[in-house]
Formats: structure tokens, C-alpha cells, sequence
């Protein structure tokens, strides 16, 4: 069987389910077990130089190529046919959209991975799982905005219908996905390798604020008015019309 | 009407003498922590002064509290709750550890280990956090303690506001007191608003604010939304820290460390009832000036046969009831208007109120010529400005100040008469608008101030929170994750960081 072993069955065929697996297991396991120590890990109070505008750019950015890739990545090419968009044009919006904001967010990552490896409050502070989802995502947001490179040579969008047929044959179970993307350039490869590492590596980092991110918009919008009042009584008290009091 | 029960404190200035020991024994118990040593959950500051953090009362530029938008509506001062939500990235409200100061620690080991040498060997200042060599202290958490420093810096002093404060940089016209600093427990905290989590919150039972730290994400909104400056970001643990108000202890009857170990006795703990559905509108009147009265207005009378019937069928104990009817605080607040909140204009209705103090005659040289009024002196005479006063405890309003300063100088009055010259004079009583009975009152709970008398505090009701028979064969006291972890080993998800090491060779 190893006759045909290929290191492309390995990386995108096996390394997504592995690494999806980790994500979702490791997540809901830090979670309930450890919720403690789910949190952004601000260090704005030790230094803020270099962070407000390392961090809103590095945010910004980041947070736009994420959903440009989720958007991008995961809608299904009928979708596109049904609703009558060119590939081209939707080749277009991701260099035209994504290529600032990865530059934005090159820049924000440059200054907060300088921050982080410079300043001695905020280089003692820091654990080694830190520094290195740091330098991972700088390296990932550094390729990704070399495959512009690539892209650029064929704006029909056929690179990108192949990205979004392997991403999609991933999440549908299809075991063939891994042979849509064996003949791309090596700087895809690489991007989507580094990924998927940094999807492995999403539970046991900082990474995890993410999740709360996403969350917090819902939670603090939603909550009714702005304060919380917890009460711990186990059974609740009786129902009264707060307009009344009970000696009237 | 909605009634909750509250734990209020009210600190008496007249009798601080400044002696940290509130703030020591806090730090003990609470902060002796990595990340949290720079934070001081009590901390006692000579006014006038910049404080601690520098500048916390400056809320141009903090954004703490609340304000009245013009289509007057109340809102966090950081904004709506799109604005904050946009801060998340970096709060440009926040702080910076250098506001508060770079926690260090001595070189002690230096003293017994250093080799024979020419010079006498000394204990140098280390970083707490970097571990680096610090040369030189530049702030510590009481900077300006007892008038350090030059008056143009003390000067900066938010309360200045409306005094022409030239002449109090003269020797002779100088003047300080003290302030101790805590958690406010307010009815409307601006920094559980603030929190995108949720992870602040109330206590129905107590009015206790916590930081729930399984659900602190780090967002560090309520550092800045705090106007008091009370919420510590831990560094190390990347969450958000504050006073408990020693709740362990509040639960089983006993006063919080701060008030037990208080040498000078001037701290009081009692129940206040409150009604809960008053608090948004007393916290957002047009004028500043009525904050103080609004929030005297959300107080409820515990022995109004009403109040206690509705507080019964809101599910106040009994004894939380009896405790509210003997409450040093409701006396000291509402019954001799001698206690006033820490800056009411924040709009987040602090329940940790301030006696202020007394001061000496001014200008002593011409105490024959000042103004006396039928033995007592005019409290416009002392050393405190009165409107510095003001400033802080009642957005300016001097009137209600006044009458406490009387109060508490006819208490003297009366008392010097009665005790010295053997004659109860009710008409100093009078004129401050009290009896003699009311005058004896104040006295036994201001002055003599017995242990019984500062603290009363009903223990907590476990019976409503808990069935004690699930409990048995637990694990006591954890941290967190129940009997397992919840140690301060590192995980496979990080955990705590090794610990700083403090190099020993100097």
C-alpha cells in the first residue's frame, strides 16, 4: 500500500480531519474543563505603545480575510451559477478586498510580533505558545499575500473554483478532495498547510479569544439593558406585579 | 417597587489618620499575587493629590462612569454599547501599569550575601515584572502621600474645580486629608455595564459586584469603565480583578479585612434596602447636584410598615430586615445626613459613603476674630475648603456639606458641654437641627464607635442557595474545574506561566 503513498493524500486528504478534529475536541474540552484560562491575554496594560495601532490594524485586517476566506471558500459554485456571478468577478473582489486587508494585517502583525519580541514587560510575559502563533500567523498572512502573485495569472477564477471544490469536498466527506489541489502552485500549498497547522494548534493558544470575539457582539447586544444581576437561590421567588406592594 | 438588600460601607474621614493598614491587610489576603501586585483593591490617598492610579478622577480622559446623552438618555461615558464593542481591539481609555507603577521588590538577599566591600551593600529596586534592574522608582501606589512632592503637581487635583487654588500652595494656607479607597459596590456599576462578557455582575442577596473569572475574557472594558479605578487587569492571568467586599467573610458575619483591622475604627458595615426599580432614574437626573438627593431617594425606610411587607414578599430574610432597622449606615446616611457618596456625578450610585472631616481653624493667629457662631465655629473657617469638599462627595453642592460639618462640630459641642461643664445644652442641638437624644446617638456610633455598633451584618442564607447534604464529602475550597485542577500547574491549554524568577546576583 505504500506503493502509492502520496504526501499530498497526507496533507490535504488526512491533515484537514486531523486538524478539524483537534479544533472542535480541543476547544470543547478547554471549555468545560478549563475555562479559566480561556481569554484574549491583553498585554495593553503592560505597554500600549505599538499596540492600538498594531492591533486594530492586525485585527481589522485578519478579521476581514477571515471571512473572506469562509465566504469565499465555502459558498458552492451553484450558488455562484444560480446567482449569476462571474467567476471573475469574484476572483476580483478577493484580490481587491483581501490583498489590503492583508497588508493591514502584515502590518499590524509586524508590530505587534516586534512589540512582542523587543519589549522586555511584554517579552517576559510571554509564553512560548505566544510567540509562536505569532510568527505562525505572520509567515501564513506573508504567503498569502505572495499566492497574489499567482493569482494574478489567471483571473478566470479556475485556481479558486479548484480551492473552493477541495474545501467543500472536505466538509461533504468526500476522501477524494486531496487530487483537486495536487497540481497547484507550491505557495497554495504551503498556505493551506501552515492552515490547517494553525487550526491544529487553535485550542492550546490564545487563539481561542476568537471564538469569544465572534460571541461578544451577540451576548452584549442582545443582553437586555447594561446590567447583570446573578441571584443564587435555588427556588425562585413567587411571581409579583412590581406596580403593587403587597400591603396595599 | 422592587426591594433589594445591599451591604454599604461608610468610612469616616474625620477619623482617618492614614495609616495604610486597611490597605496592607487587603493586600495579604487579595493581591500578594503574580500580576496583581501593582493592584491596591484598597488603597489610602492624601488629598489634594493626583491619587492613584495618577489622574483617576480626570474622566475626560479615562471615560469612567455614566453620562446623560443630550437626548438624555444614560449611557456608559466610553459610549454606546456599539462604541465599546469597537474598543475590543485596543481600549484607548485604559490605563497603562506606568498610571499605576512598575511593581518592584528589593535586592534583600544582597544585605547578608554581599562580599566584604567599601561601601555599605544596599538593597536595589527590581522590576516584578521584567525582573530587570530598576534605577530609579519613578511612582509607587501612595506617590503623593502626605503633600509629597511640589504643589503645582498636587494641584491637578480634580477637585480643585472652582476654587482659586493659588493660595493653598502656601505654607500657611495648606491643608490634607486623607482618603481610603475601595470598591464602591455601586447600584449602577458602569464597569458591569461596560463588560461584553457579562462576566460582572451583581449579587441579588448582597449587592456584592464580582468578576465571574471563568467568564472574564480579558476585554478590559471595565478597567476603563470603572470611574474609581477599581477593576485591576491581572497581567499574569489576563483577567479582570477586584474588591470582593471580603465576601467569605460578609456571608458569615464578619466585617471585611479593611474594616476589621481599621486602628482608627472608622469603618462601618450595614444592610441598606433599596428599591431597584428607582435606580435608573435616580442615576440619570439633568443636574449633577441631585444625584446625591436621587440617590437618598432610592433608599428605603426599614421600618415603614410597607417597606417591610414588600421586602418579606421580595425574599429578604428576616434578619436582613432587622439588621437594615439597626443599620449604622442608614443612620449615618439618611437619619444625620453625615455621610455622602464618592463622586455622584459618575452616575453609578457608590455604596461606599465618606464622613468628611473636620479640620483645624484656619489661620490660628486670628482665632479671636473669626467668625464663632454662639460658641461654635463657622465651618467656612476650616483649614478643608469647604467646596473641595463638595467637589468630591457631592458634585459640587456645598449645603449638604455644611450641615454635616455642623452636625459633627455641635456633637463636640454638646458633648464638651455635658462632659466638661456638666450642662446639656439642647440648643446647640437644635440649631443643627437634631436633639440631644440624636446628638447621644451619633456619639455612641461616631465617636465611641464599638465593635457591635460598626458592624452589623447579618450572615448569608446558605439554606436558599445550597443543600448543605450535597455538599458533604466535597472538595472545600477550590480554585476552579471542582475537585480536579484548578492547581496553578501549567496545562496542555497554558495555564499559569512559570513563575518570575528574581535573579539573585546584583
Amino acid at each position: 500500500m505504500f506503493a502509492n503513498f502520496d504526501i499530498n493524500f497526507i496533507i490535504f486528504g488526512i491533515m484537514p480531519y486531523a486538524a478539524l478534529t483537534i479544533l472542535v475536541v480541543g476547544s470543547i474540552a478547554r471549555y468545560d474543563r478549563d475555562q479559566y484560562t480561556w481569554k484574549s491575554s491583553s498585554s495593553q496594560l503592560l505597554r500600549r505603545k505599538q499596540l492600538i495601532w498594531g492591533s486594530i490594524l492586525f485585527h481589522v485586517g485578519i478579521i476581514t480575510i477571515f471571512f473572506g476566506h469562509l465566504v469565499g471558500l465555502f459558498t458552492p459554485v451553484w450558488v455562484l451559477d444560480a446567482l449569476g456571478v462571474p467567476y471573475v468577478l469574484k476572483q476580483w473582489m478577493a484580490v481587491i478586498i483581501g490583498g489590503p486587508a492583508g497588508i493591514a494585517a502584515l502590518i499590524g502583525g509586524t508590530l505587534l510580533l516586534h512589540r512582542r519580541l523587543t519589549d522586555p514587560r511584554i517579552r517576559a510575559i510571554s509564553s512560548w505558545s505566544d510567540i509562536t502563533i505569532m510568527v505562525l500567523i505572520w509567515l501564513q498572512l506573508a504567503i498569502g499575500l505572495l499566492t497574489i502573485t499567482q493569482t494574478l495569472q489567471h483571473m478566470d477564477g479556475s485556481e479558486m473554483v479548484r480551492f473552493m471544490t477541495w474545501s467543500q469536498s472536505i466538509v461533504t466527506w468526500n476522501l477524494n478532495a486531496w487530487v483537486t489541489v495536487i497540481d497547484v502552485h507550491w505557495l497554495y500549498k504551503l498556505h493551506i498547510f501552515l492552515g490547517l497547522i494553525i487550526t491544529a494548534f487553535f485550542p492550546f493558544t490564545r487563539l481561542v479569544h476568537m471564538v469569544s470575539g465572534f460571541a461578544a457582539p451577540f451576548r452584549y447586544l442582545l443582553r437586555p439593558g447594561y446590567q447583570i444581576v446573578r441571584s443564587r437561590r435555588q427556588d425562585p421567588l413567587p411571581k409579583r406585579d412590581p406596580k403593587s406592594t403587597p400591603a396595599e | 417597587m422592587r426591594i433589594r438588600a445591599q451591604i454599604g460601607m461608610v468610612l469616616n474621614l474625620d477619623k482617618c489618620i492614614g495609616c495604610h493598614t486597611c490597605s496592607v491587610t487587603c493586600k495579604n489576603v487579595w493581591t500578594s499575587r503574580d500580576g496583581v501586585e501593582y493592584a491596591w483593591f484598597n488603597n489610602v490617598e492624601t488629598k489634594p493629590g493626583t491619587g492613584y492610579p495618577t489622574d483617576w478622577e480626570n474622566q475626560a480622559r479615562w471615560k469612567g462612569g455614566w453620562e446623560r446623552t443630550k437626548s438624555g438618555k444614560l449611557q456608559p461615558k466610553q459610549g454606546s454599547k456599539w462604541r465599546i464593542l469597537s474598543n475590543i481591539f485596543a481600549n484607548p481609555s485604559m490605563p497603562e501599569i506606568d498610571d499605576y507603577y512598575e511593581p518592584f521588590d528589593f535586592d534583600y538577599d544582597h544585605l547578608k550575601s554581599a562580599p566584604e566591600m567599601e561601601a555599605f551593600p544596599t538593597a536595589r529596586p527590581r522590576s516584578k515584572i521584567t525582573g530587570e534592574r530598576i534605577e530609579k522608582i519613578e511612582k509607587g501606589p501612595n506617590w503623593d502621600e502626605i503633600l509629597g512632592g511640589e504643589f503645582a503637581k498636587r494641584s491637578e487635583d480634580y477637585n480643585f474645580e472652582g476654587i482659586q487654588k493659588e493660595i493653598y500652595g502656601e505654607y500657611e494656607n495648606t491643608f490634607m486629608m486623607y482618603l481610603p479607597r475601595l470598591c464602591e459596590h455601586c447600584l449602577n456599576p458602569a464597569c458591569a455595564s461596560s463588560c461584553p462578557s457579562g462576566a460582572i455582575y451583581k449579587r441579588e442577596e448582597d449587592g456584592i459586584v464580582l468578576i465571574d473569572q471563568e467568564k472574564c475574557r480579558g476585554w478590559r472594558m471595565c478597567v476603563s469603565g470603572c470611574p474609581y479605578k477599581k477593576i485591576y487587569y491581572n497581567w499574569e492571568s489576563g483577567k479582570s480583578e477586584k474588591c470582593t467586599l471580603c465576601y467569605p467573610r460578609i456571608e458569615s458575619g464578619n466585617p471585611t479585612v479593611c474594616s476589621e483591622t481599621c486602628v482608627g475604627r472608622i469603618r462601618y458595615l450595614g444592610v441598606m434596602l433599596y428599591d431597584a426599580d428607582k435606580i435608573e432614574d435616580a442615576a440619570n437626573m439633568e443636574d449633577e447636584q441631585d444625584l446625591y438627593d436621587a440617590q437618598l431617594g432610592v433608599f428605603l425606610d426599614p421600618n415603614d410598615p410597607v417597606v417591610i411587607e414588600t421586602a418579606r414578599a421580595d425574599g429578604i430574610p428576616e434578619d436582613w430586615i432587622k439588621a437594615a432597622q439597626e443599620s449604622p449606615i442608614w443612620k449615618m446616611a439618611m437619619e444625620w445626613k453625615v455621610a455622602f457618596p464618592l463622586h455622584p456625578e459618575y452616575r453609578t450610585l457608590p455604596m461606599v459613603w465618606y464622613i468628611p472631616p473636620l479640620s483645624p481653624i484656619q489661620n490660628a493667629a486670628e482665632a479671636g476674630a473669626i467668625g464663632t457662631d454662639a460658641g461654635m465655629p463657622d465651618v467656612k473657617n476650616l483649614r478643608i475648603p469647604v467646596r473641595y469638599l463638595a467637589n468630591m462627595l457631592t458634585a459640587g453642592d456645598e449645603a449638604p456639606v455644611v450641615t454635616a460639618l455642623e452636625r459633627m462640630l455641635a456633637m463636640r459641642s454638646y458633648m464638651r458641654s455635658k462632659t466638661v461643664e456638666g450642662v446639656i445644652d439642647e440648643g446647640i442641638a437644635a440649631r443643627v437641627g437634631l436633639s440631644g437624644r440624636v446628638i447621644e446617638d451619633m456619639y455612641k456610633i461616631m465617636a465611641l464607635a464599638d465593635y457591635e455598633d460598626r458592624f452589623v451584618i447579618p450572615t448569608t442564607h446558605r439554606e436558599q442557595v445550597e443543600e448543605a447534604y450535597d455538599l458533604r464529602g466535597g472538595c472545600g475550597f477550590t480554585d476552579t474545574n471542582g475537585c480536579g485542577g484548578g492547581s496553578s500547574k501549567g496545562s496542555l491549554f497554558g495555564g499559569s506561566k512559570k513563575p518570575l524568577k528574581m535573579p539573585t546576583e546584583v
